[in-house]
């Protein structure tokens, strides 16, 4: 270790003190949050980078490669509760990706937000969601990585509906906040029972931690019922908090949403970071997840990994067959985000952490690129996100055409020269030889098809033929008008003339990005898997002959590949649609089946007519039945109570004049005394009251003669 | 002798207030001010002079009624020390929120301090009649804040209040007789109480009564109805006491004359409270979802976050005890913030609380501050981590987990709805930015006079108080666990096996 690593701890305190410090600034101080936050990510990146190198130094040793704090924090129950971090090649990878990929979105924010009137607020919660993100990354304690967890969904909260005052950003965010936290019920109660059966929450803890042999070995042999065991039934809680954040089946509706946001948000929190939040936390806990074992590729059979291997394959088709019939820029990026995390899934159910922890990185450089990308053509052509508004914009954004170029490639899996393709053929190659079954690989090589597909409409729609926005350079006016119509938030309007190329600002961080989209690839190819072999603290080794094992399914890749981009670009790149209002090509061929698809395959409609309408209905139930009790019961009881006097009266009149049965007596005797001692209502109340409380005691006595 | 002063500080501040006269509310509201913020001061140093002793540590004892055994028994252990730091930090909120009384101001800050004395003299209290008394003292200053200086429906709102109140006292005073009569210790002494065992047969019926007396006054469901009106009827220091101490005394009661009298009784009745609690969790929840008044809003979810408090009471192990504690304390603090925003700096210049009707106003942009701290205690009544509702809440379903797994999943239910109408709330009254909607007769709303120092001071403190406790739980914790550590609870302790 080498001395600067060991202040690794320190990483998400600086955005957070950024954070802190901006939020008591005045709000017009935008240049100085913006400072802040740049500054902080940026002393954050080189602390992380050195705190990578300080993991590169200790391979080789047992635990070498790890070092831990921890500390107390309280009591529960009998136990502690201790929140630690934590530095090993796996939190020093997300470390690295988070804080570099974080400091180029702010950087690119400066230019995106620059007419925004409350910048300086928005780097403020942009701080606080790297703070929680770095947090999250070197978290020891699960407790601390859900309080991280918690946070980073506030600030998205926060970003999503930062222009709240667009009805669609607010509801967006509360959205999103719902549906992630019905995801984060079920993680809090996996770590409930995982605290229960385990004592402690901390991963490592010198022997004692829950990922550690002798707690592990406790959670795995420890039978729930018949069959599930301890460690499977915590699992899958945990993977339901995955599935809310990562936004996996069928908990997905939430992201396309959040596309509200800011464009830099949506790269940032809704593409690179938090969503793969979900990700980073089953790899965290994968021996938990695997039943004990490692799992090499193609063995993952423990029950939570099959679950998560077929929700993974299941969301990569379903999210990919969406963004087939999207036309707003952010949306299809959206889907395709939604559909590359199950991808990464799959690769962890079937690969183990490596390659699912593989595919998280290359994608989060290449589809923040993307995000970047489509942030700087929305900036260029006034807020516009439909893309068959768009067209033939390589003209004018050639930087970024090309950087968006790189990254469609990417995504699409392009062989050979993109780090998409490699960290996707090894998610496929593990599916391939994934004991289980075989339709998880063919669901995998069908959403290839359709990512090839979809990337390849979108940039020939956004890019090619002629543009069809409000007739570009001559009518920018009436697109301005149009703009400023459709959001209120006080964006430039006077943007010279017409489309544009973005400033340095924004497309100096594409560059960088699309380098990295290319260059990472080299990292985790068969022949040389160095990521591999750093995850699981060994040498890697240099043998082009595994490249031939590889070879088929490779091969299988690159035809799936090249066919979904032949047919992307025959359908839409040859013949360029005309004008906006023109049907896609495909709607004349899939008929309905487009329209549902447009409709999103009419989930959230779904879950309107259940899940929403089904709360709405208990609550106006619960509502009605507390209206009944304050306007019924109470002027009932009111009611009886006064009868119960009149009767109580009479009674006394009746037994204690005629001096017979002293026990009704008594009752009546105290009937008078309150009657006389209370004017009015009161009176009825106090009686039945009284009335009330003995047949309370009565009811009480004879149930316990009873029992 | 600190805890003392707290009592005498606030009946002393109630005389002297209201000598004031009704001519000088400025003068009134100083010397209001400066009683709770001596009986804070007393309350901290008391705290802290106690720290965490092994059992009760007693302040002043004296016969009263020697021939009934009833003492004045003042004492406290780490659980009191908790709810007498809330009282203090709740009493001197309050005041700096309602700092623009100017009716009969002298009156208001009097029965106020009245109440503070009666709150403070519950949370002491170690003899069950003098602890009766106090919880008496407490209630009846609650009827006439709300009748005098209420709003909507103020008088149907006390009275049902005063009703409830009376029943639930009605059902405690049965409980406390039959414990006195059938005990046969000739004493109200709690410690002697609490050390002999009770005739399970007997506990099996007397818990319940006193458990549902006390807990009427803590929102068990289905008996909660009188906390929405009654705060919604409220004038706002009285729905921050209302919400932030008063309920808390009928949590407190149901613990301390209850649970640690009656543990057999408690453990017969465990599920079926468990039930109730998290039945409540969930169902004022659901019932906030539909409110359209904002202050209906933040009562129900006061009575779905006391029912953590509760759930934590009939979990009855160690980690559900702590939780209930340290749950009354945040609930405290944050409810109390809550009805500050909304009654104090919204409604005070709103004059509406309709949602519909604040959705027009534009409030976050006009009001920042209250805009910034009800999203920051937004976030703290949803339980999100770095606020004390958290520690709270994941102690109260930790030891839920271990005795009742449903009821814990049902207030995980619970807590997502809680951020479902949290959120909505926060969204309808804060950030809609329409102009259309208030022209078409939305609330009156020209220049809103800007928030005051006193307000600002307030939510500092209380958001302050709440961050504090939910980064750095463990001063708190440690003065409760000492608490339950105590002989006090050694028969429950043994009922419920734990140590």
């Amino acid at each position: 270790m080498i001395s600067t690593a060991s202040y690794f701890w320190m990483i998400p305190l600086l955005p957070l003190f950024a954070a802190g410090l901006s939020a008591v600034l005045p709000r017009t101080a935008r240049r100085a949050s913006a400072a802040l936050a740049i500054g902080s990510m940026g002393l954050a990146f080189v602390l992380s980078v050195s705190a990578f190198i300080g993991t590169l130094a200790g391979h080789g040793s047992e635990h070498g490669a790890r070092s831990v704090v921890n500390f107390d924090w309280f009591h529960l129950g009998t136990g502690v509760v201790r929140l630690g971090v934590l530095l090993d090649p796996l939190a020093a990878v997300m470390l690295v990706m988070v804080s570099f990929v974080g400091l180029l979105i702010f950087i690119f924010s400066v230019g995106y937000m620059e007419h925004d009137a409350n910048g300086g607020r928005f780097f403020c919660f942009l701080s606080l969601f790297a703070a929680a993100m770095l947090g999250l990354t070197i978290s020891n304690s699960l407790i601390l990585l859900f309080a991280c967890w918690e946070g980073m969904g506030v600030a998205s909260y926060l970003l999503i509906g930062f222009w709240f005052h667009k009805p669609a950003a607010a509801a967006a965010a509360k959205k999103a906040f719902v549906v992630t936290r019905i995801g984060d019920i079920g993680l809090f109660l996996g770590l409930l029972w995982l605290y229960g059966e385990a004592g402690s929450l901390l991963l490592f803890d010198a022997g004692r931690g829950c990922l550690e042999p002798g707690a592990l070995a406790l959670v795995t042999t420890t039978k729930v019922g018949s069959s599930l065991t301890a460690a499977a039934g915590i699992g899958l809680l945990l993977f339901v908090g995955a599935v809310g954040k990562s936004g996996q089946l069928p908990l997905h509706v939430w992201l396309p949403d959040a596309m509200e946001g800011p464009t830099p948000v949506s790269a940032l929190i809704h593409a690179a970071t938090m969503v793969a939040a979900g990700v980073f936390l089953v790899a965290r806990v994968f021996p938990l997840m695997a039943g004990g074992d490692g799992v090499t590729v193609g063995s993952g059979t423990s029950g939570v990994l099959q679950v998560i291997a077929w929700v993974g394959a299941s969301t990569a088709v379903f999210a990919a067959l969406i963004a087939v019939g999207q036309n707003d820029i952010k949306r299809i990026l959206a889907y395709s985000t939604v559909s590359q995390l199950g991808y990464m899934f799959l690769g962890l159910a079937t690969g183990g952490v490596a390659v699912g922890m593989f595919h998280l990185i290359t994608h989060a450089f290449f589809k923040a690129l993307l995000f970047l990308g489509s942030g700087s053509v929305i900036h260029g052509c006034h807020e516009e996100q439909d893309i068959r508004r768009m067209g033939g914009l390589r003209r004018w954004m050639p930087v970024t055409f090309a950087a968006y170029a790189v990254g469609m490639m990417a995504l699409a899996g392009v062989p050979l020269v993109f780090s998409g393709f490699w960290s996707k053929d090894e998610i496929l190659h593990s599916a391939w030889l994934w004991e289980p079954s075989r339709w998880p690989f063919v669901m995998g090589v069908l959403g290839a098809f359709l990512t090839a597909f979809y990337m390849t409409r979108q940039v020939a729609e956004v890019f090619f033929g002629e543009y069809r926005g409000a007739t570009g350079r001559v009518a920018h006016a009436a697109a301005d008008k149009g703009h400023r119509q459709k959001s209120h938030h006080p964006v430039q309007a006077a943007h010279g003339d017409g489309v544009h190329e973005s400033p340095w600002v924004m497309t100096g961080p594409l560059i960088l990005l699309g380098v990295f989209a290319v260059l990472l690839g080299v990292i985790g190819t068969p022949a040389w898997p160095w990521f591999e072999a750093y995850l699981g603290g060994h040498e890697a080794v240099f043998d082009l002959g595994r490249l031939s094992h590889a070879a088929p399914v490779m091969i299988v890749s690159a035809v799936v590949v090249a066919a979904g981009m032949g047919l992307g670009w025959m359908l839409y790149g040859k013949r360029p649609r005309t004008s906006p209002e023109s049907p896609d090509v495909l709607e004349p061929v899939l008929g309905g089946f487009h329209r549902a698809l447009a409709r999103r395959l009419y989930v959230d409609e779904l879950y309107d007519v259940t899940v929403v309408a089904g709360h709405r209905l208990l609550s106006r139930l619960a509502n009605w039945m507390d209206l009944l009790f304050i306007g019924g019961v109470v002027v009932l009881v009111g009611w009886v109570s006064n009868a119960a006097a009149y009767v109580m009266r009479w009674a006394d009149e009746l037994f204690v004049n005629a001096g017979f049965d002293a026990g009704c007596g008594t009752v009546g005797w105290l009937g008078r005394r309150v009657s006389k001692l209370q004017g009015g209502r009161a009176r009825g109340y106090l009686a039945g009251m009284a009335l009330g409380v003995v047949a309370l005691g009565a009811w009480v006595l004879w149930g316990m003669n009873v029992g | 002798m600190f805890f003392l002063l707290t009592i005498v500080v606030s009946l002393a501040g109630a005389l002297g207030v209201y000598l004031v006269g009704s001519r000088r509310p400025e003068g009134a509201r100083r010397l209001a001010l400066a009683a709770a913020v001596a009986g804070l001061v007393f309350a901290v140093a008391g705290a802290v002079q106690l720290g965490a002793p092994k059992g009760l540590v007693t302040q002043v004892r004296m016969p009263w009624v020697p021939s009934l055994g009833i003492e004045f028994h003042l004492a406290a252990d780490g659980v009191s020390s908790v709810l007498v730091l809330l009282a203090g930090i709740a009493s001197v909120s309050g005041i700096l929120f309602s700092w623009n009384v100017e009716r009969r101001a002298n009156e208001f800050f009097a029965l106020y301090l009245l109440l503070i004395a009666g709150v403070y003299g519950v949370f002491l209290s170690f003899d069950l009649f003098q602890f009766f008394a106090f919880y008496e003292l407490a209630i009846v200053p609650k009827y006439f804040l709300i009748a005098i200086w209420g709003s909507t429906r103020r008088e149907y709102g006390a009275m049902k209040l005063a009703l409830y109140s009376f029943i639930g006292s009605a059902m405690v005073l049965v409980g406390v007789l039959a414990i006195y009569a059938v005990s046969g210790l000739h004493t109200f002494d709690l410690t002697r109480l609490a050390g002999t065992s009770l005739p399970i047969g007997f506990q099996v019926w007397a818990f319940p009564l006193v458990f549902v007396g006390f807990a009427i006054l803590a929102g068990l469901w289905p008996f909660h109805t009188w906390a929405p009106t009654g705060h919604v009827a409220a004038p706002t220091a009285a729905s921050m006491l209302l919400a932030g101490v008063v309920m808390k005394l009928g949590a407190y009661g149901a613990l301390r004359v209850g649970l640690m009298v009656m543990p057999a009784g408690a453990k017969y009745w465990g599920a079926t409270m468990a039930a109730l609690a998290a039945t409540g969790i969930v169902y004022a929840a659901l019932v906030a979802l539909v409110q359209q008044d904002f202050k209906f809003v933040i009562g129900y979810s006061s009575v779905s976050h006391m029912g953590f408090v509760l759930l934590g009471l009939a979990v009855a192990n160690r980690a559900g005890l702590a939780g209930a504690v340290l749950q009354m304390f945040s609930h405290g603090v944050i409810a109390g913030l809550l009805f500050g925003v909304v009654g104090r700096m919204v409604y005070d210049r709103t004059h509406t609380r309709e949602l519909s009707m604040l959705e027009g106003l534009g409030l976050a942009r006009r009001l920042p501050f209250a805009a910034g701290v009800f999203t920051l205690a937004s976030v703290a009544s949803m339980g999100l981590p770095g606020f004390s509702g958290f520690v709270a809440e994941l102690q109260v379903l930790g030891g839920a987990w271990q005795r009742f797994p449903v009821a814990a999943l049902a207030a995980g239910v619970g807590v997502v709805l809680s951020v479902a109408f949290t959120l909505r709330v926060l969204q309808r009254s804060f950030l809609p930015d329409a102009p259309t909607v208030a022209a078409a007769g939305g609330g009156s709303m020209e220049h809103p006079e800007p928030i005051t120092i006193p307000e600002k001071l307030g939510a500092v403190m209380l958001l302050g108080t709440s961050l504090a406790v939910g980064l750095y739980p463990r001063v708190l914790l440690e003065w409760i666990d000492s608490g339950l550590a105590g002989p006090l609870f050694g028969g429950l302790r043994r009922v419920m096996g734990w140590s």
